[in-house]
């Protein structure tokens, strides 16, 4: 197997007195697609701030392969959950979308360059929002703005690629072609898809696993019925809604009689 | 009323309002859509204690003030970067602070203050021809900063989080930018006085917001919205014989109720006519 691009080694987060994370381990090879489910406050934004360096573990540590560089920040595209800056900042989508490219530039003061201006324009494109270019961001509506900044980690065409319930807040029918666009970007990135909600997995998946303060593997990309039992401390109702194809393995019938 | 321009007096105090401007509508910028406006009244306030320690120690006081909010900047945003709680309640105790110490060095210094008032409540009438310098100075630093890294102001007041990940220096962009926050203060005391600075660093742009989408645009409108609230505001507190700075502050006021309205009754006429089902 080849190297893993980011490995979480045993960390472990403490808040106001609380684990939040008790000795996770984790490992992101370049053609992952990983889903981490879990339920409400286990971690799993937390852990992913672990990973982007916003935040620092208690013990434990990240550490990022060779090919990630030695700055390391700028290979990883974060795609936030929703409205965690203001979106009534004075900003176009264009200029929003180019700002993701300041992490490539290195000369100061920086500035951008036709390249920069081309992987926007490609950025937007990919998200289908290149007519809304020179809108601002305020006057966008709920999933439009998801996907702009979506475009916005992926304009600095970063190896791995950080999402945070990236469909909370967009319809079903924008999820699927959100989920069609995340496959193709798959040949050019790691993906780690966090969410709360294990009726939305994508079917292209490589691997899952459930996050409740402990991180709990399977390294294959069906959840089964005790990870999530362990996960979720309670007996979860497997049936999948509305979902072409099941990410949950048949369970046994002694599975059902629990539930 | 235009032979009042034939004295130095008052070409000075309308060229110290002009740079004035420069300087708050860039600034205030920031100020308003980074949601900065306490932390810049603790600011500006705790230049008050500079001023009195300036009377005490017998220096410029406005040297004093610089000294004291620089390094009331520089303090919050070090608490600010260790993520500190009640971020609000310590502005509000470093504000309070400032006046406290500004009024006990008032008090030991001997003798008489000599236009202490001018600098609670500004009179830009009595700005000498080396402040105009120094605002000069001060304006040409602030427009050279902000020119050179304008895309990292927009990434850190945009989206800090963001621009961490991208290995931006987030905390020395921020630090750098309360430090011109404080400079400006600095400057805006002459105008309109430490307890009215906030009004002029955060009404024109908050007007300019109403009608911009872009932060230069916002800069550049704020820029020329703030010059004609001074100038108006010179001009009528001549031709009235009242204070400058309190009447720069209503001139700005009102142009800033009014703006709020226009905008409100357009957008009342809009759900009007929507409701109408047009």
């Amino acid at each position: 197997m080849n190297e893993p691009l980011i490995e979480v080694r045993d960390v472990w987060v403490t808040m106001r007195g609380h684990t939040v994370l008790e000795g996770v381990n984790l490992s992101i090879y370049p053609d992952d697609f990983y889903a981490i489910i879990g339920p409400n406050g286990g971690g799993k934004t937390t852990l992913l701030r672990v990973i982007l360096g916003l935040l620092r573990p208690c013990s434990g540590e990240v550490r990022f392969s060779s090919g990630m560089g030695t700055g390391r920040e700028s290979e990883i595209g974060y795609v936030p959950q929703f409205r965690t800056f203001d979106f009534d900042y004075p900003i176009t989508v264009r200029d929003m979308v180019l700002s993701g490219r300041l992490g490539r530039i290195n000369r100061l003061p920086r500035r951008y360059g036709n390249l920069d201006r081309e992987r926007a324009d490609e950025a937007l494109d990919t998200m289908g929002i290149s007519d809304l270019a020179d809108r601002q961001i305020r006057d966008l509506s709920g999933g439009e703005q998801q996907r702009a900044i979506i475009a916005r980690a992926l304009v600095g065409e970063p190896k791995v690629l950080l999402l945070d319930e990236p469909t909370v807040y967009v319809d079903t029918p924008t999820t699927l072609q959100f989920y069609e666009i995340l496959d193709r970007l798959r040949e050019r990135m790691a993906i780690v898809l966090v969410t709360h909600d294990i009726g939305v997995i994508p079917d292209r998946i490589t691997r899952v696993a459930c996050l409740n303060r402990r991180l709990y593997t399977h390294d294959s990309n069906e959840i089964t019925p005790d990870m999530l039992e362990a996960a979720y401390h309670c007996p979860v109702d497997l049936i999948a809604h509305g979902v072409p194809h099941r990410v949950l393995s048949d369970h046994p019938e002694e599975g059902r009689e629990d539930a | 009323m235009l032979e009042v321009l034939g004295f130095e007096f008052f070409r000075n105090a309308l060229l110290a309002g002009v740079l004035a401007s420069i300087a708050c509508g860039i600034i205030g910028t920031y100020v308003v859509v980074r949601r900065m406006v306490s932390v810049s009244g603790g600011i500006s306030h705790a230049a008050f204690g500079g001023v009195g320690l300036g009377y005490y120690l017998g220096i410029d006081p406005l040297l004093g003030a610089t000294v004291f909010t620089v390094a009331t900047a520089l303090g919050i945003g070090a608490l600010e970067v260790r993520g500190r709680q009640q971020m609000d309640t310590i502005i509000g105790a470093v504000w309070a602070a400032g006046m406290a110490i500004g009024i006990l060095f008032v008090y030991l210094t001997p003798g008489f203050a000599p236009d202490l008032f001018s600098y609670l409540f500004g009179n830009i009438l009595l700005v000498p021809r080396g402040d105009i310098l120094l605002m000069g100075v001060l304006v040409a630093i602030i427009v050279g900063i902000v020119g050179l890294f304008y895309l990292e102001f927009q990434a850190v007041t945009f989206d800090p989080d963001y621009a961490r990940v991208m290995n931006l220096p987030v905390e020395r962009f921020s630090l750098l930018l309360l430090v011109l926050v404080a400079l400006t203060v600095v400057m805006l005391i002459r105008v309109v006085g430490i307890i009215l600075v906030i009004a002029l660093l955060t009404i024109p742009a908050a007007i300019s917001r109403i009608y911009t989408g872009r932060l230069w645009s916002m800069m550049l409108l704020a820029v020329v919205l703030g010059a004609l609230f001074t100038v108006i505001g010179i001009g009528l507190s001549y031709v009235l014989n009242v204070p400058s700075g309190a009447t720069i502050i209503l001139v700005s006021t009102a142009a800033y109720a009014v703006a709020l309205g226009i905008r409100g009754g357009r957008s009342v006429r809009l759900w009007r006519y929507t409701q109408n089902g047009g």
